[in-house]
């Protein structure tokens, strides 16, 4: 069998003809398998849905009961038959919840990875590479230029920054799932002791982490009236919120942004960025090559983000390797946002 | 990195002092980080650091070319051009992409880095910069490279620098840029002398850089509320504002130099007007006026002039291509009176006759434009044709007023001076190809490449018409970005081919200040200026403009 033949891109998305179902469809379909919980791969709107727990309970708390038909949770690491082709999902440590897809079918294994990253997270259960034939990757930072800081370092940067200015507020703008909890979880290991502020539009995924179990400490939501009093704290929001008129009432904000994008100095000017902070829940371009190497895979597919750069290394190393130019992952958060009302992932 | 996290003065501290000028939009804070590295570093560290701001370091066998070589040994080339092509910066692209390596040498403070550039030859300085790069980290690496190529780009200009070096003593920057010329890096004396610690130097700059006065941008509906008798007209021109100064030094050699409007010494790069500039006979002298390129054919666009831009040295084609020229609007001071608090029609009278007796091609007048009302004026500034001016229309960018017995004040004092700019012509084209920008832009496709129709009904095809890289908002840049990534159809290289035909395609409004001929383009014509006007979601592609209505527009002018 053609591994086309058990997975084959379509506009919808990655299709699977012999179970009829398809993985994070970016439109509506009968039978959906959802890697993980951002809104650019959970899309509201599916007649049946398979995720984990986790992503079943992120969808519903972004789009209520109406989030999809019928849910089936499934247990990471237990395989399950549908219609004679075997899925299991295996952790992907990208956000609370998130894993990877491996579907097989006589013999022939192929992983689709969804988004995924290698750098420790203490809000989530790390990567677990699973060998394949074929490996379906992203390539969010498929580019050499991409090489992620330990999220440790970047916020002692932050700490550093607050005892440098304690008369300012220190505004970090970080995506509502996953990010934002991730960078509360490592200020905490940082010894960090005074209450976090956030923005509205964390809370209730926020909520959700620390009912999970995860150790946050003290949140509190910002009142608007207690924004010109909040000097020397740290506030957490929406991304898009750094530059709104919201941000302004804060003493004099330091603008932060937690953002693998913001290793490159472009895209932290643009965003009007004084503090930029490299912090990103996707594997960097060191991670994305051990990765494939690690599945043991003789084929890669890239689905989305700096693909050229990915495919050429692959073919490098004696690969086949090509492109699928998926439409619709990993779309710029700034734009999705005004489109959604949580922004999307970086 | 932050600062408090290097206390050891070495390349380190300097960069990180670079990375936060870079991000911080504050001016006052900018200054503050400036005179805060300025106390807290020792000489001659400071000094080249002051040197590196104000443009006075030059490294010449520290090329780019030798930087692509350092990385071409270390990196395949195909991901190479890839990560260049995204950031969109050589010197950022090598500092990410160079392999870390630990345990090597500890890293090389400011001076030893700028002594070793100054004096090492070509052979060697490879091997140097690679154990230096191998040494620093991202911001290190990302810090020297601009240092060696001299692009800093932190939105620190020379005048900021200055400041914040007074700043450390109590003075203003005019009395630094007083001893300025008299200076060279690493600028001990200077910094000796507004820390209190030895007399001011001693100098007298022949040729010194006088803050300009600045206009205020008008519209038509605002000028009912002034009076035309008590203003002067004259042309504006699409150039670069500057400032030609001469006089004689101590040792009565004469010194010509020319200052941009934010007062750096942009001589170096016009050897040709400095030439025509420095003459033993015309006396000391003062002159606001706009740097134009002009040949027998007229003045030069705008895109000729910055061909001369920014350049260390010039070579002798782009000399005799692109002639530089200056088109006077003011004079500031002659045989060293000082002419500014003289009132406009004054200092205009004597313009006239210094530029008549200087009598040199490369320096005229920029033209009055008479009126009596507000209604003439806004004729010609709509037709300058009809009211006297009979060659260079398409590089006149508006009119400037100024109040008849306005002082030259420097600064952007009210009331006195008002810019009055064309309005643009606007066509609706199509997007056609989209490639990664530089600068700001970088990594987002930012440089657009747009289309009108040619031909009708089933041989109807869009031929391009110009290139447009700004006019558009951050936001509006990330939404023609994602555009342009989901409807990608060819790939050339770095250009995408955006899905363009009558049925599929977006339409940009282009705003443009004029038209020229061109055999270079396919089209035949060349925009002025273009940049996006407005990005119209809403209009089908086939509803864009034509050729025919631009070449009519070329016609009427
Ligand atoms: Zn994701
Ligand atoms: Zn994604």
């Amino acid at each position: 069998m053609q591994p086309t033949e058990l997975l084959t891109p379509t506009p919808a998305g990655l299709f699977c003809p012999a179970a009829n179902f398809y993985i994070d469809p970016t439109r509506p379909v009968a039978r959906a398998l959802i890697t993980h919980g951002h809104s650019d791969h959970a899309r509201p709107g599916h007649e049946a849905v398979l995720a984990t727990r986790e992503t079943l309970d992120i969808m519903a708390v972004r789009y209520g009961a109406q989030s999809a038909g019928a849910q089936q949770p499934i247990d990471l690491a237990q395989p399950l038959e549908i219609d004679g082709v075997t899925v299991t999902f295996h952790p992907a440590g990208h956000v609370l919840g998130s894993a990877q897809i491996a579907v097989e079918r006589a013999g022939l294994r192929v992983v689709v990875s969804g988004d995924y990253k290698r750098a420790t997270d203490p809000t989530c259960i790390p990567f677990a590479p699973v060998r394949c034939d074929v490996f379906v990757t992203e390539a969010t930072f498929g580019l050499p230029v991409f090489r992620h800081a330990r999220a440790e370092a970047e916020i002692e940067k932050l700490l550093a920054s607050r005892a440098l200015f304690p008369e300012r507020a220190h505004l970090i703008g970080t995506y509502p799932l996953g990010k934002a909890q991730r960078v509360m979880a490592i200020i905490r290991q940082a010894g960090y002791g005074r209450p976090i502020y956030i923005h509205g539009a964390l809370e209730k995924l926020t909520n959700y982490y620390a009912e999970s179990g995860v150790e946050l400490g003290e949140i509190r939501k910002v009142a608007a009236a207690d924004r010109s009093k909040l000097a020397g704290e740290i506030i957490l929001c929406p991304p898009e919120a750094i530059k709104d008129l919201w941000a302004r009432r804060f003493p004099d904000p330091v603008t932060s942004l937690a953002s693998g994008w913001m290793r490159v100095r472009a895209r932290a000017r643009q965003r009007g960025v004084e503090l930029p902070l490299v912090i990103s829940d996707h594997a960097d371009w060191d991670d994305l090559c051990a990765t494939i190497l690690e599945t043991g895979c003789s084929e890669v597919w890239v689905t989305h983000g700096e693909e050229d750069a990915l495919v050429h290394w692959a073919r490098l190393q004696g690969l086949k390797a090509a492109p699928l130019h998926l439409v619709g992952y990993g779309d710029d958060e700034a734009t999705e946002s005004v489109e959604t009302t949580e922004p999307a992932h970086d | 990195m932050t600062d408090a996290t290097h206390t050891s003065a070495d390349m380190n501290r300097f960069a990180s002092l670079l990375d936060r000028l870079a991000y911080e939009p504050g001016r006052n804070n900018k200054l503050r980080l400036m005179t805060n590295y300025f106390r807290n570093v020792p000489d001659p560290e400071r000094g080249y650091a002051l040197a590196a701001f104000t443009g006075g370091l030059d490294f010449p066998n520290a090329k780019p070319a030798l930087i692509r070589a350092l990385i071409a040994e270390r990196t395949d080339p195909v991901l190479f051009g890839l990560s260049y092509d995204y950031v969109g910066d050589l010197s950022e692209t090598v500092a990410l992409m160079w392999p870390a390596r630990d345990g090597g040498e500890p890293p090389p403070t400011l001076a030893e880095v700028v002594e070793t550039l100054r004096t090492t030859g070509k052979l060697n300085l490879g091997k140097k910069i690679a154990a230096w790069l191998d040494a620093l980290d991202e911001t290190g690496r990302w810090a020297l490279l601009k240092l060696m190529t001299g692009a800093l780009r932190i939105g620190v200009s020379a005048r900021l620098a200055k400041t914040a070096v007074a700043d450390m003593g109590g003075l203003g920057p005019n009395d630094v840029e007083e001893v300025w010329n008299s200076l060279s890096p690493p600028y001990g004396e200077l910094f000796a002398w507004v820390e209190g610690r030895a007399p001011k130097p001693d100098t007298s700059d022949p040729a010194p850089f006088r803050t300009p006065m600045l206009a205020h941008a008008i519209e038509e509906h605002e000028l009912a509320a002034l009076e035309p008798a008590e203003f002067v007209a004259e042309w504006k021109w699409d150039g670069i504002r500057v400032q030609a100064a001469v006089g004689r030094d101590a040792s009565a050699r004469t010194v010509a130099r020319l200052h941009s409007r934010a007062g750096e010494d942009i001589s170096g790069a016009f050897p040709d007007l400095i030439e025509a500039l420095r003459r033993d006979d015309s006396g000391a002298f003062a002159l606001d006026g706009e740097l134009l390129v002009r040949t027998e054919a007229g003045i030069g666009t705008f895109n000729e002039l910055q061909q001369r831009l920014n350049r260390k040295t010039v070579s002798s084609l782009l000399l005799a291509r692109y002639p530089a020229h200056i088109r006077a609007y003011d004079l500031l001071s002659e045989h060293e009176a000082d002419l500014r608090p003289l009132p406009f029609v004054e200092r205009r009278a004597r313009l006239e006759g210094f530029v008549a007796r200087f009598g040199s091609e490369r320096l005229d007048v920029s033209p009055l434009v008479p009126f009596a009302t507000w209604e003439e004026l806004a004729q010609a500034r709509r037709d300058p044709a009809a009211h006297g001016v009979s060659e260079d229309i398409a590089a006149i960018e508006g009119v400037m007023l100024k109040r008849r017995d306005s002082i030259y004040e420097p600064g952007r004092p009210k009331g006195l001076w008002y810019k009055w700019k064309r309005d643009p012509h606007t066509v609706d084209a199509v997007l056609m190809y989209a490639q990664r920008g530089h600068g700001k832009r970088s990594s987002f496709y930012s440089d657009f490449t747009f289309g009108v129709w040619e031909g009708e009904g089933e041989a109807m095809s869009l031929v391009p018409v110009g290139k447009a890289y700004f006019g558009f908002t951050d936001t509006e840049l990330a939404q023609l970005d994602r555009y342009v990534r989901n409807n990608t159809g060819n790939r050339f290289g770095p250009v995408r081919e955006v899905l363009h035909g009558p049925d599929h395609g977006l339409v940009l409004e282009i705003a443009f200040e004029g038209l020229n001929r061109s055999t270079r383009h396919r089209s035949g014509i060349a925009m002025r200026f273009p940049r996006i006007a407005r990005i119209r979601w809403d209009k089908p592609a086939r509803e864009a403009d034509t050729l025919a209505s631009l070449e009519k527009l070329l016609k009427d002018r």
